[in-house]
């Protein structure tokens, strides 16, 4: 019976690391120069130590294995033969000088693709986006020369193919660590204190990054979504980010936007063109835009808007949202109002 | 011996519910009985005032959730960190409305002329509960081991936790906030 069940954990084990090869959210799937960099840089890690640990085990086997020539009547050996002794000595002075060899090659390429890691910063014209951590999300601001081409959202990056991106990171609360593994390793967000990364996105496709700093009870469910696309799929999204979203127009989302104006919802979330403008929780201009709610741990659909808002303890317990009571038809106007804010 | 090991016992639960974090959980007592009478006068028989405890004044987690809000909801805005500027300072012995929880419950719920702010309907009660308790412990009204020690950002005054309880000062309290005894 044990045995049985150590062998389906070893199999499941097993499945888990393969399903872990490539998918969204994985260093060793690079979508950007950098990750690729690192990518390698592992790999050549990961082939040496195997190949140094192959021929170590097998070293061990075979000393094992190896009839000894002296049994318990053969007299001890009291003056070794120096022949051997010189032998001997000659293969541990190789195998040191190889160990410096292989282990110094390995310090040269770590600094190499560090440098290379960097290299980026000096890019034109990046994409340029403040990402300020808060205990459990991501306030997230496209900065622009220009004030009015200023997006706000939270939780979600939209970049274009080939663009450099110049990430600005801080953080309100605790140490929180920006992790997107398939562009980049990770930075931390220091509270006054601005770090400051860049990468690149060189495939499209959605990709996922999560806090890799622990930061407090729902450090598990601080998450964020990437969506790479083309440049003209960008500049769409960038243009309906900046608009104000459209005022409701029948009478279930009017009721919405009167229920969401006057009770606490607007004590922390902002929506552009009405009076709710507090910065405590994230911005909720284009909320039905986004793929994903609760950072990244739940799909924007009605009933998870629905659950989110009345019950957000048991979802993310210690969130600061707090629960919240209304009546079945008022809920429903709410999150339909938010589901049009677009 | 053994009585000590008790006494340690004893100790170590009660501390275990200092840090406590009810994330669903509202204070038992936290109903508003009395939070909207003012004055001792009533018609006929007076019915006799009930003492509101609000337990999260023992409760590490609610007290700092309540200095959270208290600077995020900008009440820092008039009463600074406690000592006051356009708003009274909530460090002193003075209590114009009252030191009671379930009255400071009432100053933030309901708003109090010359500029304090209602918070009716803006904030779930448990929140306001929060910030109660908190605005006791800026004058050492809170048991010291519950009280936050420190800040998240520079420290301008000393901890909640080493201020010293105030006696809340009922001779410069006007008539109307008096409570019986």
């Amino acid at each position: 019976m044990k045995r049985t069940k150590s062998k389906l954990s070893i199999v499941v084990l097993a499945c888990a690391a393969l399903a872990s090869c490539g998918g969204p959210q994985n260093a060793l799937d690079s979508a950007g120069v950098q990750a690729g960099r690192l990518e390698t840089l592992w790999w050549v890690f990961f082939w040496v130590c195997a190949v140094v640990y192959v021929i170590v085990m097998a070293i061990l086997v075979i000393a094992f294995l190896r009839n000894r020539r002296a049994d318990e009547k053969s007299a001890p050996e009291l003056l070794p033969d120096p022949a051997r002794e010189q032998r001997v000595s000659n293969i541990v002075k190789g195998a040191v000088g190889i160990s410096i060899i292989v282990l110094f090659t390995l310090m040269v390429l770590s600094f190499r693709t560090g440098r290379a890691v960097n290299s980026l910063s000096y890019a034109e014209s990046p994409i340029e986006i403040r990402i300020t951590g808060n205990q459990w999300w991501w306030d997230v601001e496209y900065r622009d020369p220009v004030p009015s081409m200023n997006i706000r959202t939270a939780n979600e990056l939209h970049l274009p193919v080939g663009r450099p991106v110049k990430l600005n990171l801080q953080s309100t609360d605790v140490i929180h660590s920006f992790w997107l593994p398939n562009m980049h390793g990770k930075i931390d967000l220091i509270p006054g204190y601005e770090t400051t990364f860049f990468f690149r996105p060189d495939e499209a496709g959605t990709y996922f990054g999560q806090c890799a700093e622990f930061c407090g009870y729902q450090h598990a469910k601080m998450r964020f979504a990437v969506t790479v696309e083309s440049q003209e799929d960008y500049e769409k999204w960038a243009a309906a980010q900046r608009q104000v979203p459209p005022p409701p127009v029948d009478p279930l989302q009017q009721r919405g936007q009167q229920i969401f104006l006057t009770s606490v919802c607007t004590q922390c979330h902002a929506v552009a063109g009405t009076t709710a403008n507090a910065r405590v929780g994230p911005d909720l201009t284009h909320i039905a835009t986004r793929h994903y709610i609760a950072a990244a741990s739940m799909h924007n659909v009605h009933d998870h808007l629905k659950t989110w808002i009345t019950d957000p303890q048991r979802i993310k317990p210690g969130v600061r949202m707090p629960m919240n009571t209304y009546a079945e038809e008022d809920l429903n106007a709410l999150v339909t109002y938010l589901e049009n804010l677009k | 011996m053994k009585r000590a090991a008790v006494l340690i016992a004893i100790a170590l639960l009660i501390s275990c519910e200092r840090e406590e974090r009810g994330f669903r959980v509202q204070p038992p007592q936290a109903d508003r009985i009395n939070s909207k009478q003012l004055t001792t006068l009533q018609p006929g028989e007076s019915i006799p005032q009930q003492v509101v405890v609000n337990e999260y004044e023992q409760n590490a987690f609610a007290l700092t959730e309540g200095k959270r809000l208290f600077s995020q909801m900008n009440c820092v805005g008039c009463h600074a960190n406690g000592g006051g500027s356009i708003g009274p300072a909530l460090m002193d012995a003075k209590w114009i409305y009252g030191s009671q929880p379930d009255q400071i419950f009432a100053t933030i719920v309901e708003g109090r002329p010359n500029g304090m702010p209602s918070f009716h309907g803006k904030l779930p009660d448990y929140q306001i509960w929060q910030l109660a308790a908190y605005v006791r412990s800026l004058s050492g009204q809170t048991p010291k081991d519950a009280a936050p020690g420190r800040n998240d950002n520079m420290q301008v005054k000393e901890p909640e936790n080493s201020k010293d309880r105030e006696k809340p000062n009922d001779a410069s309290l006007p008539k109307s906030a008096e409570r019986p005894e």
